[in-house]
């Protein structure tokens, strides 16, 4: 029996970890469900909190940029699936440097919401909230880019397709999350601008 | 067979295959093997020891203040051998007070009862009564503990540093946690102590995500849901709530360490600190308390009800007999975990909260009464007329249902938004949570401790020490705890240094005596029990692969508890875990691995589910042997 189990190693059971997967987006969604909780109660403290402001339009570009990037995501997920290797690759390259683009765009409008007076240490915390938000989606857009640099480090490798498959599955469901993650923040915080 | 068999670790193969060979063990060294290992018993083992070891220390810290308690004005000179400036001429330090309140706080509710508790029996019982060779990631596992070891770690530095722990209670509100320069301990020790958190709720996170996705994932043949034990259950809704709650701990402690270290707003407002005023200005600290007890009231919880899952599973073992309302026990654990998280605001009520939004609060907060007493009604009936073996385990087990019943009664108190006006703050909030989760759960890890100590070390417990532990424990609580609740309907606020030199409060003192002495006997009892412990790990009597006769998996493993469980196939399972005593059967168990077909003296129409055809075979089996076997 033992000679038996050896022979179905490739058998291995992954349910379990993409279960996990799932399970670790449920925490994080909490995390922001916590945050956008906290700037409701806050907000609703008194008439002269809230955002205040128009968002920078850098948001839209960034939300552009992103959305693209889940659209080379996939179809990197789908060149894996028909076997085609190069296209993954060159999909994967194009997800991370959106993802890059993403992050600098970020920043960027962090650089024009100083412009405008937005400080973080702000007597109006609602408006340091919108550090908070994008800072700590920033955090999830840098775990999401080490999971594609991992699949594209180990598509240069001779894997198994299976194994490139699994990891490759686990890479997108993470980076689609933090995708639709900025978008609920972003349409949170377009519905609480003015 | 090709089918049963499901291999969900790599490294598991490489061990059968040692065995199919013939070889005696798997190459493991002493650092894979008891250090950083990856098998869910060890893993189990590990957690437990850590926990035991900071339960200790923080008994002794909760002995420290209450000496202080008893004697405000007495002068001992070895607190200050123990505690040099913390103590200076044998006196504590009042900041260094605070400071013990908070870490005894922190300690037991988050590092015992919480990662001590279901760290332990999940990471034993889940992979054990499943029938699952494993975790679904046992390095996760691992990762879990070492996040859990290193968070202990840091907590207990605090201790070191110049300004002394955290003292601003274990709620940590601000502004005294947001302000390093509002009290000593807010300084270092505050920051070590959010550190030390951060990683906790890592580790929590990652263990509790590792639970579900095991229970969900990986049950043997035949196992599903609703033949699941109830500690599975149990350990089972308690990680949901963890991997739901803990991160919105996380984000009142993000902003409260902005708060902190750049200067942000969020929680502070209109402050004056040693004269000068602040700028921080527009913050709101009830903001940090809806997000602190949004995970904090869902946290009692996870404290209670692991102890109910192993409470329940040791009074069927040994009542012999089935546990009452099994369904009911299901349903009523799913309606803590679902009302738990909207109840939150009864620890706010004085806070300046609509009277009306208290109102609410106090309503959900009273229903939960409703799935806590279909529990304890069903304890009682579960003892009711069994065949009861008063095991050291079965007596702390009925001791948790006795804490549960006296700290929950006084919940229904606590729970009304006018009634707290006058409890809030006091000594009966203290009474309250000391006896229904403080005391109730230790008890209920106190007795898986007794009932799986053969499953973690092959070796039984010995019984006449665990006797004497439980009276004194037991005992010994009930006299600390109990006069509290006089002391807080007087009025006598909790966490005071010295409320005695208050003209109002001195009569208070000599029950401060009792209550420090009473503690002190309690405290001397855990040497029985730690005693115990130790030398049966190495010296006990050797236990038997089902020592207590009970139905679950985990007692059809070897005693020599091997890596991935089971020698050969992972066993099926037929039924539930609860056929004890069964009418028609010879002996008083079934386990769960024992089909119908070989019970046929015993089945009852129930047991088929309605399957038309196997209650056909029933009936005419029992036709066929009905006049030898006298069934009615």
């Amino acid at each position: 029996m033992a000679q038996f189990v050896t022979d179905n190693k490739e058998k291995l059971n992954l349910q379990p970890q993409k279960f996990s997967m799932w399970l670790f987006i449920i925490t994080s969604f909490m995390l922001f469900a916590a945050f956008t909780s906290g700037f409701i109660v806050y907000s609703q403290g008194s008439t002269d909190k809230g955002i205040k402001i128009i968002l920078p339009h850098a948001f839209i570009f960034s939300t552009i940029v992103i959305l693209l990037s889940s659209v080379t995501m996939y179809l990197a997920f789908r060149s894996a699936k028909k076997l085609q290797y190069d296209r993954q690759r060159q999909y994967l390259w194009a997800t991370l440097g959106l993802g890059l683009a993403f992050f600098c765009l970020q920043f960027f409008a962090w650089s024009i919401l100083v412009k405008m007076g937005v400080y973080l240490v702000n007597p109006n915390a609602s408006q340091s909230f919108i550090y908070i938000f994008t800072g700590v989606h920033l955090v999830h857009i840098l775990a999401g880019l080490i999971l594609v640099i991992s699949s594209l480090i180990g598509s240069y490798k001779n894997n198994p397709p299976v194994k490139n498959l699994f990891r490759l599955e686990m890479t997108s469901i993470f980076w689609h999350f933090v995708d639709i993650l900025w978008i609920y923040l972003y349409v949170f915080l377009l519905l609480n601008q003015q | 067979m090709a089918t049963a068999l499901t291999v969900n670790n790599p490294e598991l193969v490489h061990v059968h295959n040692d065995h199919g060979h013939g070889d005696h063990h798997h190459k493991e060294t002493f650092l894979t093997k008891y250090i950083f290992s990856q098998d869910h018993k060890m893993i189990a083992k590990q957690f437990l020891i850590t926990g035991i070891i900071m339960a200790v220390i923080a008994m002794i810290l909760s002995v420290l203040f209450r000496i202080q308690l008893a004697y405000p004005n007495t002068a001992f000179p070895f607190l200050q051998t123990l505690l040099g400036r913390f103590a200076p001429e044998g006196r504590l330090d009042p900041n260094f007070y605070l400071s013990l309140v908070t870490i005894h706080g922190t300690i037991m509710v988050f590092f015992v009862l919480t990662a001590g508790l279901s760290g332990t029996f999940s990471n034993l019982l889940i992979p054990l009564q499943l029938g699952a060779r494993d975790m679904a990631s046992p390095f996760l596992n691992m990762l879990s503990y070492w996040f859990f070891f290193t968070a202990c770690i840091i907590m207990l530095s605090s201790f070191f540093v110049q300004k002394g722990p955290a003292s601003g209670g274990w709620t940590i509100y601000p502004p005294l946690s947001a302000l390093p320069k509002a009290m000593p301990g807010s300084e270092m020790g505050m920051t070590l102590w959010l550190t030390s958190m951060v990683l906790f709720v890592a580790s929590q996170l990652m263990g509790g995500i590792n639970y579900i996705s095991t229970i969900l994932n990986m049950r043997t043949k035949g196992m599903d849901l609703w033949k699941m034990p109830l500690t599975i259950w149990a350990f089972f809704v308690t990680a949901i709530l963890g991997v739901l709650s803990f991160p919105v701990l996380v984000a009142g402690v993000v902003l409260l360490v902005f708060d902190r270290s750049m200067g942000t707003s969020f929680y502070l407002s209109d402050i004056v600190l040693n004269g000068s005023v602040l700028p921080n200005e527009g913050g709101s600290p009830i903001l940090f308390e809806h997000l602190f007890w949004f995970l904090g009231h869902p946290e009692v919880y996870i404290v209670i009800m692991p102890a109910m899952g192993l409470v329940s599973e040791v009074m069927a073992v040994n009542a012999r007999k089935p546990i009452f309302g099994y369904h009911a026990m299901v349903y009523s654990l799913i309606g803590i975990t679902i009302l738990s998280f909207i109840v939150w605001g009864h620890h706010m009520f004085v806070t300046g909260m609509n009277p009306f939004l208290g109102g609410v609060f106090m309503i959900t907060t009273l229903i939960i009464a409703v799935p806590s007493a279909v529990k304890t009604f069903n304890w009682l009936a579960t003892l009711w007329r069994g065949n009861i073996r008063f095991t050291p385990a079965m007596m702390f087990s009925i001791g948790f249902v006795s804490f549960f019943i006296s700290g929950g009664l006084t919940g229904i108190f606590l729970g009304n938004a006018a009634l707290d006006i006058n409890l809030h703050d006091t000594y009966f909030v203290v009474a309250h949570f000391h006896l229904v989760m403080g005391s109730a759960a230790i008890f209920g890890m106190l007795a898986g401790v007794y009932h799986w100590f053969p499953k973690m070390f092959g070796r039984l417990m010995d019984e006449k020490l665990g006797y004497l532990h439980f009276w004194l424990t037991f005992i010994g609580a009930y006299l600390v705890f109990f006069p509290m609740h006089f002391m807080g309907l007087d009025g006598v606020p909790r966490r005071y240094y010295a409320f005695t030199e208050f003209e109002s409060m001195k009569q208070w003192l000599s029950v401060n005596t009792f209550i420090t002495w009473a503690a002190i006997m309690s405290a001397l009892a855990q040497v029985a029990f730690l005693y115990n412990f130790v030398s049966s790990i190495f010296f006990g009597r050797k236990a038997s692969q089902n020592p207590w006769n009970a139905n679950t998996l985990e007692w059809t493993t070897p005693v020599e508890r091997i890596h991935g469980n089971w020698p050969g196939e992972i066993p099926t399972v037929y039924r539930w875990s609860y056929d004890y005593s069964k009418p028609g059967h010879d002996q008083d168990f079934i386990p769960q691995t024992v089909p119908f077909s070989q019970t046929l003296n015993s089945n009852l129409p129930h047991d088929f589910e309605d399957d038309p055809e196997v209650e056909k075979m029933q009936t005419e089996w029992l036709k066929k042997n009905s006049p030898s076997q006298e069934v009615k």
